[in-house]
Parts: structure tokens; sequence; C-alpha cells
């Protein structure tokens, strides 16, 4: 019962943060209601028994992505003003694909509702059992090695690829070499010049 | 009344099609495309983390742990990119994106 109420408020407050995201006028608010679904799709996860997962999804959304988006957001000066323009005159063929869109999933879900309607395993049932994570290891460094080391080809070549897009030379500015500095000689640094008395240098 | 998959597969639903709304909606502003994005992938994560306490079968939440790799990764390319065209022309307006083609 009590499993119930959560998933309730936990799912509530996820769908309307979500729309929070999307419709707020101050992008700041907008991430910040983003971490709100992010914690909140975490509860859902631990209600379903996916302990590790949440956890994972906290640090990595919350702790890591939602934080990246903050920085943009505030390094970046933007009018948000002048971006929020044109809202309203794309909200009709919006609404029409995303009620099309939700109807049909709806339509899907209330099938498997009438064809497999046993509750979902809620995450005190199998206590006795080893806990997800440690299940989730099991598997994840035998079975699914070469999905994990994927994973991690994914991280890697994404970021060379954030630093290459983002790292710049730029020219005019003055850096210290000290292999040239130590290396100058003489004959690099001084000219002697021979100058006739009484002429200068003109 | 007890919870059951449909549940799940319900609010799934609901943060698919505001993901998807939000992208039709906010078309002047990457940051919020991105967002709906990630609401998209987050909602397909709640998908296969249900379908995988349902069927009792792990696979679904490695799958999952994938899913979120690669959303992470997609955010990171995402705005480096957003940083990289602001620096260039001073706004994020998508609609004059179509001019960085060369």
């Amino acid at each position: 019962m009590l499993a119930s109420i959560a998933f309730y408020v936990l799912s509530a407050i996820a769908v309307i943060s979500a729309l929070a995201v999307i419709t707020v006028r101050n992008p700041v608010h907008s991430v910040l209601f983003l971490i709100l679904t992010f914690f909140t799709s975490a509860g859902l996860f631990v209600l379903l028994g996916a302990e590790f997962l949440a956890m994972l999804l906290v640090i990595v959304y919350v702790g890591a992505v939602a934080v990246l988006f903050l920085f943009v957001v505030m390094m970046l000066d933007i009018d948000f003003a002048e971006l929020k323009q044109g809202f309203l005159s794309y909200m009709p063929i919006g609404a029409i694909i995303a009620l099309a869109l939700f109807s049909e999933l709806a339509l899907v879900a209330s099938a498997s509702m009438s064809a497999q309607g046993a509750p979902i395993a809620i995450a005190p049932e199998h206590a006795n059992e080893i806990t997800n994570a440690e299940a989730i290891g099991q598997v994840l460094y035998t079975d699914y090695l070469l999905v994990f080391q994927m994973a991690g080809l994914v991280l890697f070549v994404a970021m060379i690829g954030a630093i290459v897009l983002t790292l710049r030379h730029r020219p005019g500015v003055k850096k210290q070499d000290i292999a040239a500095q130590v290396g100058r000689k003489r004959s690099e640094g001084v000219e002697l010049k021979d100058i006739r008395p009484g002429q200068g240098l003109g | 009344m007890e919870i059951t998959l449909a549940h799940y597969l319900f609010v799934a639903a609901a943060l698919f099609t505001i993901g998807v709304f939000g992208i039709f909606v906010n078309r002047k502003n990457v940051i919020i495309i991105l967002m709906s994005i990630e609401l998209v992938l987050l909602s397909v994560n709640i998908n296969l983390v249900a379908f995988s306490a349902h069927l009792q079968n792990l696979q679904g939440q490695i799958f999952a742990m994938m899913v979120l790799t690669v959303a992470a990764a997609e955010a990171a390319v995402g705005l480096a990119i957003l940083v990289t065209y602001f620096r260039n022309r001073g706004n994020i307006a998508v609609e004059d994106i179509n001019q960085m083609r060369g």
C-alpha cells in the first residue's frame, strides 16, 4: 500500500517537473526541474528494485550531466526571452503529435495491463536474495563484458570529441617557450653595426 | 490497488511524450532541446527497468546502463557543439544553423 502511494506521488512529481522543464521561461530553472525529474525517477527505480541503477542515475545525471547543463546555461550570455518566441505558434502541431504519440503508447500499455495484470515486483519481496548491485556485478563483468567495454569506448570517444570541439588555439596569445629562451645564441640577439663617425644610423 | 507493469509504462509514455513535445515547442532554444532528448532517454530507461523487474531478468538493467552512458556522451558532445557554435555566431538560434554547412 505504501509502495503504491510512493509510486503515485513520485510519478506525479516526475511528470509535472518534466512539463516544467519544457515550459518555464528561465533555462536555469529548467535545468533544476530536470534534476528534480531525474531524482524522482531514481525513486521509481528504487521502487522497482533497481537500487544500483537508481544511484547511478543520481550520480551520473544529477552529478554530471545536469551540472554540465547548468555550466553551459550560465556560461553562455544569451537573451532567453528572445528564444522563447514562437512557443505558441508551434504549440498546436506539437500538441496534436504529442497527443497521437501518447494515445498510441497508452494503448499499448493498457493492452499489456489486460494481458499481464500481475503486480510488479517491489524491492522488499526478494530481500533475502543477493542485492541488486551484487546481481548486476555478477553478470556485468562476465556475460556482458563486451557491452561494458563498449560503454567505456563510447565515453572515450565522446570525451575526445568534446575536447577537440572546444579546444582552440588563439594565434595572438604570447606564451613562454623555455627551450627557445634557453637555446638563444648571442649571434641571434645582438647585431653589431659599423657606423661611420658623424653620420648616425640615419 | 497494486502497481503493475502498465502503470510504469504509462509514466514512461507520459515522459516520452513530454520530451517529444518539448522538442516541438522549443524550436529556437537548443539547450531545452537537449534536455528534452534527456527526458526521452530517461523514459526509455524507465521502460527497460520496469520490464526488467517484470520479467525478473537483469538484461534490461544492463541495457539501461548502456543507454545512460550514451545519454551522458550525447549531452557532453551536444553541449560542446553548442559552445563552439555560440563562439562563432554569438547566439544559439537553431534556425540559422544551416549556415554552418560549408
